[in-house]
């Protein structure tokens, strides 16, 4: 009719169309006013948003409080030994270029007892969205000093205030070799944390994400007042940068320029500690990744591989 | 054995004459300074043999350092190498001839109880005219030393007839050696010289020529000056044979197995087998990840093989205590993974590069909690080869970790088997992306089995968290205290339910007598060859060795009635009664005695020592002897 073909007309459809529901699991057993549930929130949303298949994205983690996240995803998921989310993931991704990968870990799990994968796992660069839950407490064990705590950060191990400076993740991720990726947000302003996982999800290689995330239960006055003062975000702005609807931007009391490709000014930006940086200080899309070469030889068949096994023996024959 | 070896090499019989002595076997060592090529000259004397149809078994005398202070007596490197007329097993007792670079080497291998009265030694001499009068003391000093012990120490200018055809001796040295060897033992001379082809077949053709004419040189000079010359008949070989190393065996058995990836960290003395599959692999579809630790190595292959691929992480000793918490997790979350560990000496650094079956313990029990899987222990090369097919099946069948024990001695020892026939049932299927059937959980533990099946991601429908926390059916945390008894239970059926399937182990002599010996690992070829000497006697002595330590074959109290003695021998530790404070309540046992005590309730005697050296046969006949007296 009208010369139009039957279809011209209809919106194409996906096969099977994921809601948020597809992308969660039982209720989050986090504290009341825990930052993990927005950022799960946020997670569900990106994975929607993205339509990845649940069966085609795997969540894999540590141990800690951040590390029961997989539990509440309605996808694989993979909730392991402390410290060793990078290796697992890795493991994952390496001969399954295939599938979704995000980690999630807290400052314990990634600065502390897991910094050695740390390193390397950026080093490798294989594309996934490392999500660090930086609450600088121990929460599960019930508040212990962590690698992040600032320093005089009163907690059980350290009743008189801590000892040791703390590391600085973004300053630190920075310093790795091969690193591609590196953005900050916090658990408490859901569109700039939706939209900066969202662009780590577009990201070609490890996206590491630090996020701020509140402790109410046992630091509360450590983002408390943060939290609630628009003053202390300060919007990292570029046309590479992370990308916000305007109107929310226009929200941000504090801003700064900053060129995501310029790891120099990454690194300044990093040590900025008179509020607190938030969207994408550094960039590289250009960068050697290991997944890549994990799955060079992938899908080789059975009668090739015993060929070869065949003249490899040759070699030992007498 | 090498008795008949000795009375050949008497000087006082062969002096002067050309005739052939036929012996029915020889064991020949070669020892040098570290970079002397001695093992390249050991290795290829092992092959130009085993390709004459001799049965062969060589073994690496390896130091721990790179490159020890030259003509140290702990420094010796070098190589045995053990052939003759029938199958040979294992690396024997006494050398009966000895080539040595220089004469301070010697001392650490005398120490080692090597050699005795009536080893030929061929020696380098240049070390008799050394510019350092304190060199031509120490050397003047050993050699007398070497001849009031009854050693036939024979003097040869190495260097001299060397630097006839090349600048520097040091590099070429080896391979007039083999010469001379190959004249020695009348090995064919085509074949060595197509060895050197195959030895120096990424060097330029000047390197190939001159090495063959110091390998004629060395033959030359022997047939000259020498007066021992043995002929060993080869066996009637039917089969296809390969000879390889056990490493090599353990590479190619990955290969076989369909393993796609083999995640590690270097540690010697496993490495080897990941620096022949870093140079095959690829070949095969498969990938070596070197990862930045032992930890991250097995995480990794824990992370592969949960998203389908079959996934190896080899190691040794102080590998498996890093690795212990992954072990553990895969047990728990029921994490199909092989984990071999070609074990050293231990505990902590312990003896690197030297033998020792002292894993077995923790291989079965070392995690915390309870943490059952399978253990099994390849005894010989071409079962290191095997085994590794096997466990990549148990491991899928049962999901579960499969160990795979390996030691240095098997590592390092090289032996001719049956070529294998590749059979496409050993590779792994690609993974199952179909969709997940529906009503079935993540862990839907069989009632009577405790088995189940794995979703894989990509499994629509099969969504789950695996988790190292204690969990029910469907993967969720368990906050209910029936279900860590209940999926506890599951996992430890899994391995009865596999126990029914195996059979009991074969009897080496008769089923029974006063004493079996029960052996595991590489120390097969040793203990079989020593009862077959101890029978020879008359003593009533037969032997059974074990694959399965975890969970053990079947019917082995039975067996064990049988005999009015039962004791292991292993290369452990154990207590020795009549030591000071050592009674029989505070006495610790040998592992695999221990293992059999606990899980038979017979009681059963053990040898153990930690020289850190393979078990000679010799020395299983003096243990059985004692044992009997």
């Amino acid at each position: 009719m009208f010369g139009l073909k039957a279809d011209a007309c209809s919106i194409p459809m996906p096969e099977v169309y994921y809601g948020l529901d597809d992308y969660a699991k039982s209720t989050a057993r986090w504290c009341p006013g825990c930052g993990g549930h927005s950022i799960l929130a946020a997670v569900h949303k990106v994975c929607k948003d993205k339509q990845y298949p649940p069966e085609k994205t795997v969540c894999v983690s540590g141990i800690g409080c951040s590390s029961r996240f997989p539990h509440y995803m309605g996808t694989y998921g993979f909730h392991g030994l402390h410290g060793r989310a990078f290796p697992v993931a890795c493991g994952v991704k390496f001969r399954r270029p295939d599938l979704h990968l995000f980690v999630i870990t807290g400052d314990g799990d990634c600065c502390s007892i897991g910094a050695g994968h740390w390193v390397h796992a950026i080093r490798y660069n294989m594309k996934m969205v490392v999500l660090l839950f930086d609450n600088g407490i121990y929460g599960l064990t019930k508040k212990q000093t962590s690698p992040t705590s600032a320093l005089g950060t009163h907690s059980n191990t350290h009743p008189h205030g801590s000892v040791v400076p703390p590391i600085n993740p973004l300053q630190t991720t920075l310093g790795f070799s091969n690193v591609s990726f590196v953005a900050q947000t916090t658990d408490w302003h859901p569109a700039h944390l939706q939209a900066t996982i969202w662009k780590a999800a577009d990201h070609p290689g490890l996206a590491f994400v630090r996020i701020v995330q509140r402790c109410p239960m046992f630091m509360k006055d450590l983002y408390g007042d943060m939290s609630a003062d628009p003053n202390s975000l300060i919007l990292l702005n570029h046309e590479k940068g992370i990308d916000l609807d305007p109107a929310i931007a226009k929200s941000f009391k504090r801003n700064l320029d900053h060129d995501p490709s310029d790891l120099g000014a990454a690194r300044e930006v990093a040590e900025i500690h008179d509020g607190i940086p938030v969207g994408l200080l550094y960039q590289n899309t250009e960068n050697m990744r290991y997944d890549d070469y994990g799955a060079h030889n992938l899908g080789m068949s059975i009668d090739d591989k015993s060929k070869a096994l065949d003249a490899l023996l040759d070699r030992y024959a007498i | 054995m090498d008795k008949h070896t000795l009375d050949v090499l008497d000087s006082s019989k062969g002096h002067g004459t050309k005739q052939r002595n036929k012996i029915d076997q020889a064991i020949v060592e070669i020892v040098s300074d570290s970079g002397e090529g001695a093992q390249k000259c050991g290795q290829s004397l092992g092959q130009i043999s085993a390709k004459m149809g001799n049965g062969v078994w060589t073994v690496e005398i390896i130091p721990a350092e790179i490159q020890p202070p030259a003509r140290s007596r702990e420094g010796a490197s070098g190589i045995r190498v053990r052939f003759g007329a029938k199958k040979i097993t294992n690396m024997g007792d006494h050398a009966g001839l000895v080539v040595a670079l220089n004469e301070q080497v010697l001392y650490g291998r005398l120490r080692q109880n090597a050699y005795k009265e009536g080893t030929v030694l061929l020696i380098e001499n240049k070390w008799a005219t050394d510019e350092n009068p304190e060199i031509r003391r120490q050397y003047a000093e050993a050699l007398t030393e070497f001849r009031s012990e009854g050693f036939d120490v024979r003097e040869i200018p190495m260097e001299t007839e060397c630097l006839k055809l090349v600048m520097d001796a040091r590099k070429g040295k080896n391979m007039w050696v083999l010469g001379l060897l190959c004249y020695i033992y009348d090995r064919d001379m085509e074949l060595a010289e197509k060895q050197i082809h195959l030895t120096f077949r990424k060097k330029s053709q000047l390197v190939i020529d001159v090495n063959i004419n110091l390998l004629r040189a060395g033959y030359q000079w022997a047939e000259d000056h020498l007066d021992v010359h043995y002929e060993i008949p080869p066996m009637k070989v039917t089969d296809d044979q390969v000879v390889m190393n056990g490493n090599e065996a353990l590479s190619l058995g990955i290969m076989a197995a369909g393993i796609e990836l083999c995640s590690m960290y270097p540690i010697t003395p496993a490495t080897s087998a990941s620096h022949h599959l870093a140079e095959h692999f690829e070949k095969v579809g498969g990938v070596v990840h070197q990862a930045e630790d032992e930890i991250a190595a097995i995480g990794f292959a824990v992370g592969a093989s949960y998203a389908g691929k079959t996934a190896v992480t080899i190691t040794s000793g102080p590998g498996i205590a890093l690795k212990t918490e992954f072990i553990g997790l895969a047990v728990m979350a029921e994490v199909p993974l092989v984990i071999i560990d070609v074990q050293r000496g231990g505990p902590s650094t312990g003896l690197p590069t030297k033998v020792e079956q002292s894993d077995l313990t923790a291989a079965i029990m070392g995690q915390t909690g309870d943490v059952p899987k399978i253990v099994i222990a390849a005894a010989t090369i071409e079962e290191c080869f095997h085994f590794v097919i096997l466990a990549r099946k148990l491991a899928e069948a049962f999901r579960t970790p499969v160990f795979l024990l390996s030691d240095a001695n098997l590592a390092t020892g090289v032996q001719p088997f049956k070529r294998p026939q590749i059979n496409r049932d050993w590779f792994s299927l690609p993974i199952d992306q179909s969709a997940w059937k529906e009503g079935i959980r993540a862990f839907d533990w069989s009632p009577e089995t405790g088995i189940s099946k794995r979703p894989i991601p990509g499994q629509r429908g099969g969504m789950y968290t695996l988790t190292g926390l204690a969990h029910d059916e469907n993967s969720k945390v368990a906050y209910d205290p029936e279900i860590n008894q209940r999926s506890s239970e599951a996992r430890s059926r899994k391995f009865a339910a596999f126990q029914k399937t195996l059979k009991p182990p074969t009897i080496h002599g008769d089923p029974e007598g006063d004493l079996l010996i029960v052996g595991w690992g590489s120390t097969l070829g040793a203990i079989d060859e020593g009862v077959e000497m101890a029978r020879d006697q008359g003593l009533k002595v037969s032997s059974i060795h074990l694959r399965f330590l975890f969970p053990f074959e079947p019917g082995l109290a039975d067996l064990f009635a049988r005999f009015k003695k039962v004791m292991t021998i292993e290369i452990n530790y154990s207590d020795t009664l009549g030591d000071p404070m050592i009674t029989p309540e505070n006495r610790r046992y040998s592992q695999l005695a221990w293992q059999l005590r606990a899980r038979t309730l017979v009681d059963i005697e053990c040898a153990g020592n930690v020289y850190g050296q393979p078990l000679g046969p010799g020395q299983v006949l003096e243990i059985i002897k004692k044992q009997l007296a």
